[in-house]
């Protein structure tokens, strides 16, 4: 349960908790004055559930809350609300999500802007709880966009981005938000919760125009096609995605203007990269212990390393990828995914960054690492074994090429 | 693609009732060019799949010298040019409007110039061509004796409608489908039943050929075509405009699929509302007076309302070769009954006045769906 902090001093724009991710998450459902949310129980996303039924038990939050027989239909009750103009949130994890997965490919497909989260965890079988990407990143292809949270706060944060990007009539696609389970969606954490009328501010209220199912407005969505429209919708959907790049921006700028949170830039987060040789690059909580091996090798050995901790996979942002990692002598790309069979064995997000840097005449040696995967922690000796492995890469010293690198499997 | 290395022909048929028949075809003419060395394909238009009750889908083949130039025609939708168009009923020469189809083709659209149109029917070669649309290419077409065969999906009308086709095809496309082969090949897909055989020489001897100039035909039907729009046009969101109430469909009309029409008596009509009722399509409009009229434009020629009507003979289904146009009829009855009832009985060959009995005789109804009973063929 979210323990109210007393706030040190007054502020006019927000206040402060104690809240898990979940938590973060069901506050920003509350500020977004969402009209129907749909829920089926699986950790970590069973943490929302929790979270909101409460706000709604203790009256302060007025939402349509339906839990549903099974993920598909969660899914289903969430598009079909927002098709006839109401501001919905849905979430699921793991093999949840994948149960959900014709609808999750639907509503995409229908450009119908669902706010969702993935509370990140490892795919049955073996039944696990821990965080790994792999989830969220199965839709990756199908015009979701997929921001990642580093903590509780970028969690709300988030979220109140999301509404606002996914309902921009030049964007108009449904995103899931990356929680990793447990270190983020079960961990409490300090998080400021702005006031409602400082989120009024900065997301204005859901308006599907032309689009909205309505006895007024006559129309049929999703008639079967053939091969003669098919393409023609597809091309739709990718100038969509392509113009998210830009709304985030916007959004991004109006978010810092009003509550002065996000960072210098909407895609990137850098850490101690200003004089770095060689950095790693990975998302969600996995910057955590990453930064603390990085101050550590500092003091202790002076290495120039640092971090970059990509926050949207989806819309891919090439231009600030490229721009940020090509100043560096080698990037390691930690995975908290895999992608069986796929080029060098990498994991999904190796192969994004390799591919978005292939036509830059000067470019770093990017090195794969696979790492943390069912929720396995990143302990210290691993984050120093990354660094290594990188730092060697970028002197040519590094053994077995393009070899991917599982670090703290046992052998 | 060259002639003399490949040959395309299509079968055009009433979806569904005919399926079988038009695959039958489709495979012999396959079959029979294999026995001179030939290869080729047969197929079905994917876009037609599901077929609807009676609604115009095409299957095709193709036959070729020789595995490298049948490629040119694989992995095709459908061919763009055909040497041959093969329509199994004659009411389909009113135009083609499939269901996954943009508006109304002519019969003739993928037929090369100095190609062939076969069609089944009973009828002179001049009746047939008063209702195909005017010729944009010189062809030649043929007429194949006997009527329209329906079947079920399930069952097949052995009427051997499919070897008079290919003796027809024997006939002139001899290169390719030598008489002998056709005659073989036929008795191979009847099993030994030495009938087949005769059917073919039935069909190579009495298939009436009829060279058709640019420009005969009719000019009088409705030109239905539409464009399509691109990426940057088309609404966002897979939206189609619904139709609002009353409103009917204008890009999707239907009537394409009719063998056979309601014509009403509007005399001895009861107003009973059973022919709005049960009309699947919502056809009838009512009038002022409360009598039922025919949207002939929506109207798939069912037969339902025939069906259903409890009064003898005021609904009765008639060939729609008859029919020219599709304006509503009702009007002209309000204006003077005895020009409608003599145009009544004219098309219907009923008495329009009830106490006098038929006045002519009155065809069996063909329409499979209308007619249940006759459609019902050996199984295959």
């Amino acid at each position: 349960m979210a323990v109210e902090v007393k706030p040190k001093e007054t502020s006019e724009i927000e206040t402060e908790q104690l809240a898990t991710g979940c938590e973060a998450i069901a506050e920003a459902i509350r500020l977004a004055d969402v009209d129907v949310m749909a829920a089926y129980p699986i950790r970590p996303y069973d943490g929302v559930m929790q979270a909101a039924a409460k706000l709604i038990a203790n009256g302060k939050m007025d939402v349509e809350y339906i839990v549903a027989d099974g993920e598909h239909s969660q899914f289903e009750i969430v598009k079909h609300a927002c098709a006839v103009g109401a501001r919905v949130f849905v979430g699921s994890s793991g093999v949840g999500w994948f149960y959900a997965f014709e609808a999750i490919a639907v509503t995409a497909g229908l450009r119908l802007p669902v706010v969702a989260i993935c509370g990140n965890r490892a795919l049955d079988d073996p039944g696990a709880f821990g965080t790994e990407h792999n989830d969220s990143l199965a839709v990756r292809d199908l015009g979701w966009l997929l921001p990642w949270a580093e903590t509780a706060q970028e969690a709300l944060d988030l979220a109140l981005m999301a509404w606002r990007v996914a309902e921009d009539k030049r964007v108009s696609l449904p995103v899931a938000i990356g929680l990793d389970g447990a270190f983020l969606t079960h961990s409490q954490h300090i998080v400021k919760i702005p006031t409602q009328a400082a989120v009024d501010k900065f997301l204005p209220k859901f308006d599907l125009g032309d689009r909205l199912l309505h006895p007024d407005n006559p129309i049929t969505i999703a008639p079967q096609v053939d091969q003669d429209w098919l393409m023609e919708i597809r091309r739709q959907n990718d100038a969509a995605m392509r113009n998210a790049l830009g709304v985030i921006r916007e959004a991004h700028t109006d978010f810092k203007k009003i509550f002065g949170r996000g960072g210098d830039s909407p895609f990137l987060d850098e850490y101690m990269t200003d004089d770095a040789e060689v950095v790693v690059i990975g998302q969600g909580t996995l910057s955590l212990p990453m930064k603390v091996a990085i101050r550590r090798l500092r003091k202790e050995r002076g290495l120039k390393i640092g971090l970059v901790r990509l926050k949207w996979f989806r819309p891919f942002p090439t231009e600030e990828v490229v721009k940020s990692l090509r100043r560096f002598k080698a990037v390691g790309v930690i995975d908290r995914d895999y992608s069986f069979g796929s080029p060098y064995y990498g994991g999904v997000l190796y192969n994004e960054i390799r591919s978005a840097l292939y036509s830059q005449a000067k470019r770093p040696v990017i090195v794969a690492f696979i790492a943390g995967l069912g929720g396995r922690e990143i302990e210290q000796p691993m984050a120093t074994e990354i660094f290594e492995k990188t730092m060697a890469a970028a002197k040519g010293d590094l053994a077995g090429g393009d070899t991917c690198h599982w670090i703290g499997v046992r052998e | 693609m060259a002639e003399d290395r490949s040959v395309s022909i299509e079968v055009v048929y009433r979806g569904i009732f005919q399926k079988t028949l038009a695959q039958r075809i489709c495979r012999s003419v396959v079959l029979a060019a294999r026995k001179k060395g030939h290869t080729g394909t047969a197929f079905a238009r994917y876009g037609d799949s599901p077929e609807r009750n009676g609604v115009p889908a095409k299957q095709f083949a193709v036959v070729a010298a020789d595995e490298l130039e049948l490629e040119a025609s694989m992995a095709k939708y459908e061919p763009s040019v055909v040497d041959v168009s093969i329509a199994v009923d004659d009411t389909l020469v009113k135009g083609v409007e499939s269901w996954a189809w943009y508006g109304r083709q002519p019969i003739w659209k993928p037929v090369r110039a100095n190609g062939w149109l076969l069609v089944t029917s009973d009828k002179k070669p001049a009746e047939v061509l008063a209702q195909t649309d005017a010729a944009e290419r010189p062809y030649t077409l043929g007429i194949v004796p006997g009527g329209a065969s329906f079947a079920g999906l399930w069952v097949y009308k052995d009427d051997h409608t499919d070897f008079r086709v290919l003796g027809a095809l024997a006939k002139i496309l001899p290169q390719w489908i030598a008489l002998d082969d056709a005659k073989a090949a036929s008795l191979e897909l009847a099993k030994g039943d030495r009938s087949a055989v005769a059917s073919v020489q039935v069909g190579y001897d009495s298939t009436e050929m009829r060279p058709v100039k640019l420009g005969e035909g009719t000019s009088g039907h409705e030109v239905l075509q539409f464009t399509k729009p691109g990426w940057t046009t088309m609404r966002p969101g897979i939206i189609v405009e619904a139709r609002k109430p009353g409103e009917r469909n204008p890009y999707y009309k239907k009537y394409g699929a009719r063998t056979m029409r309601p014509v009403v008596n509007f005399d001895t009509c009861i107003k009973c509302t059973m022919c709005w009722l049960d009309c699947p399509d919502e056809c009838f409009e009512v009038t002022p007076e409360g009598h039922y009229e025919v949207v002939y434009e929506a109207c798939i020629g069912c037969g339902i309302c025939a069906q259903v009507c409890p009064v003898k003979d005021c609904i009765v289904m008639v060939d729609e070769l008859k029919f020219t146009d599709n304006k509503d009829k009702w009007q002209l009855w309000k204006q003077d009954h005895a020009t409608y009832n003599a145009w009544f009985e004219d098309m219907s060959g009923v008495s329009a006045d009830p106490k006098k009995g038929a006045a002519g005789s009155v065809p069996p109804n063909a329409n499979p769906a209308a007619n249940p009973t006759t459609s019902a063929g050996g199984d295959e």
